[in-house]
């Protein structure tokens, strides 16, 4: 039932990913321009660590893609809800957890997509990593995907208007972002904002997608992201199916 | 047997200026085969009524049993057996006639080729075939209504909850939209529940009337019980006599021709 109903929802959403190629590309753009206009000027900087400046920027520009593209996802749903989609769904028997696993996995697939199409643009630009290290990339994007939807959706349902969606995703990405150093490693930050960093858990993602790009699989960096990453998932899709369950029952 | 029951189903509503009583305690029975009109001014309570009824919203007091299963304790299985067609309905302008069709078949349990096949079928009964390949935003509204109805029909649910399912069509849409309603009834034993604030179609359409205002039941009879009652020529008298919205007409004697 709930295998049944989550792979009839991601097929149906997936589709309708596919019919736009708008939605497709257009999320990737902004980490692409970084990508073009802001990565050569790091490439002579001195960053600290092993690795050049591009096995340092794409893991950042990947889990970037993640941050702001997977938590902006809650706006399909109010956009369902407001055409009466939702409801029409939740008067069948359909499984109320594929509800949320259904979209959450098309999330990912099209996360991960991008993420794809990111790291082939940045190979001609001068990356050069470990095909191992990159697969790992994309698994964890995939988490990081998993996670910020599912809270996003769980925002999305709790919150009355839309109009309250878009500046409060705003206010929490941002910080994130900053925080987690996607742009440039944190152990450049003095010693304030580097502890202040270790606790918000995308720097983690960060350092082990960094880690995994110059080849170091077995680092304890490595180990503390997946552990972090897989931790905040079940976190998030629990908080996630609750809300489902209760606003929805 | 009453296919559905209810005894002083409740809902309120916490709202930052506190609570507010959306329906006080409604007591219903609905017998088979009936088609029940729902009649009331705005805010009255019949929406907050249908959805409690339909599972999406849970009552805060009373209790229900629908299609012989508790409202409150069983839902999947009151899911199975009933039909619901929104206010707005629920049609997705990325997705056409035919694959919002075969995924509504597929929610509720039926294989892909059963799903395309029912589709095709409801389809041909509602008039929709030539508009299968369409996207839902290029229907028209009498279009728009069929489709949603058809949705509601798939898993040909025992009871189908209609709310105010004509409003904003034309004439001739919502003369179709009566024969249908009547149609499942007489061929299927559908049961309907329906609201409205046309009272040319609570007469002309429902066996019995159910006056909702302020949250409770304030009458209930037939079209024609309800207008003896308070000796009203029209059903619009009658409404506004027990709804209190206007002067109960003084002379009731039907006035000579």
């Amino acid at each position: 039932m709930l295998l049944h109903d989550t792979a009839l929802l991601f097929g149906r959403y997936a589709r309708q990913t596919l019919r736009s190629p708008f939605q497709i590309f257009f999320g990737a753009l902004m980490p692409l321009l970084y990508l073009l206009l802001f990565g050569p000027l790091l490439t002579g900087l001195p960053l600290g660590g092993e690795g050049d400046s591009w096995q340092i920027l794409v893991p950042g520009l990947l889990l970037q893609l993640g941050l702001f593209g997977a938590s902006f996802a809650g706006f399909s749903i109010i956009m369902e809800k407001n055409w009466g989609v939702f409801d029409r769904m939740r008067v069948t028997p359909v499984s109320r957890l594929a509800l949320l696993l259904g979209r959450v996995l098309r999330d990912a697939a099209l996360f991960v997509f991008q993420a794809v199409l990111l790291v082939l643009v940045a190979l001609p630009m001068g990356l050069r990593a470990p095909l191992a290290g990159i697969l790992i990339g994309f698994g964890f994007v995939a988490l990081l995907s998993v996670t910020l939807a599912s809270l996003s959706y769980a925002l999305a349902l709790k919150l009355r208007t839309p109009q309250e969606f878009g500046p409060a995703i705003n206010t929490l990405a941002m910080p994130a972002m900053l925080l987690s150093g996607l742009m440039l490693p944190m152990t450049l930050a003095p010693c304030w904002l580097d502890v202040l960093s270790r606790l918000m858990p995308f720097r983690h993602l960060v350092d082990a997608v960094r880690e995994a790009y110059i080849g170091h699989y077995t680092t304890p960096t490595l180990l503390y992201g997946v552990l972090v990453a897989l931790g905040v998932a079940a976190l998030a899709v629990t908080v996630g199916t609750r809300t489902f369950q209760k606003a929805i029952a | 047997m009453p296919i559905i029951s209810t005894a002083g189903l409740a809902r309120t509503f916490t709202t930052r200026n506190g609570p507010v009583e959306a329906v006080r305690g409604i007591d219903l029975t609905v017998r088979p085969g009936e088609i029940l009109g729902l009649l009331g001014p705005n805010g009255a309570g019949k929406t907050t009524t249908l959805r409690m009824l339909t599972t999406l919203l849970p009552p805060t007091g009373g209790a229900a049993t629908v299609a012989g299963h508790d409202l409150v304790r069983n839902p999947a299985a009151v899911r199975r057996r009933i039909g619901y067609v929104a206010q707005s309905g629920g049609l997705d302008p990325q997705e056409t006639v035919r694959s919002e069709l075969v995924t509504q078949g597929r929610l509720y349990g039926m294989s892909r080729s059963r799903a395309t096949a029912r589709a095709e079928e409801l389809a041909d009964d509602l008039g929709l075939t030539e508009l299968l390949d369409r996207r839902t935003p290029a229907l028209s509204g009498g279009q728009r209504r069929r489709l949603d109805l058809a949705m509601g029909l798939t898993h040909r649910p025992e009871i189908l909850f209609l709310d105010e399912p004509t409003t904003g069509l034309d004439p001739g849409s919502r003369a179709d939209l009566w024969a249908l309603v009547r149609r499942l009834r007489d061929e299927h034993g559908t049961t309907v529940v329906l609201t409205t604030h046309y009272l040319d179609e609570a007469d002309s359409l429902a066996d019995r009337l159910v006056v909702v205002d302020k949250g409770t039941v304030v009458a209930e009879d037939s079209p024609a019980g309800l207008k003896a009652a308070h000796g009203a020529a029209t059903l619009q008298d009658a409404f506004l006599a027990v709804t209190g919205r206007g002067p109960a007409p003084v002379d009731t004697t039907p006035v000579a021709v």
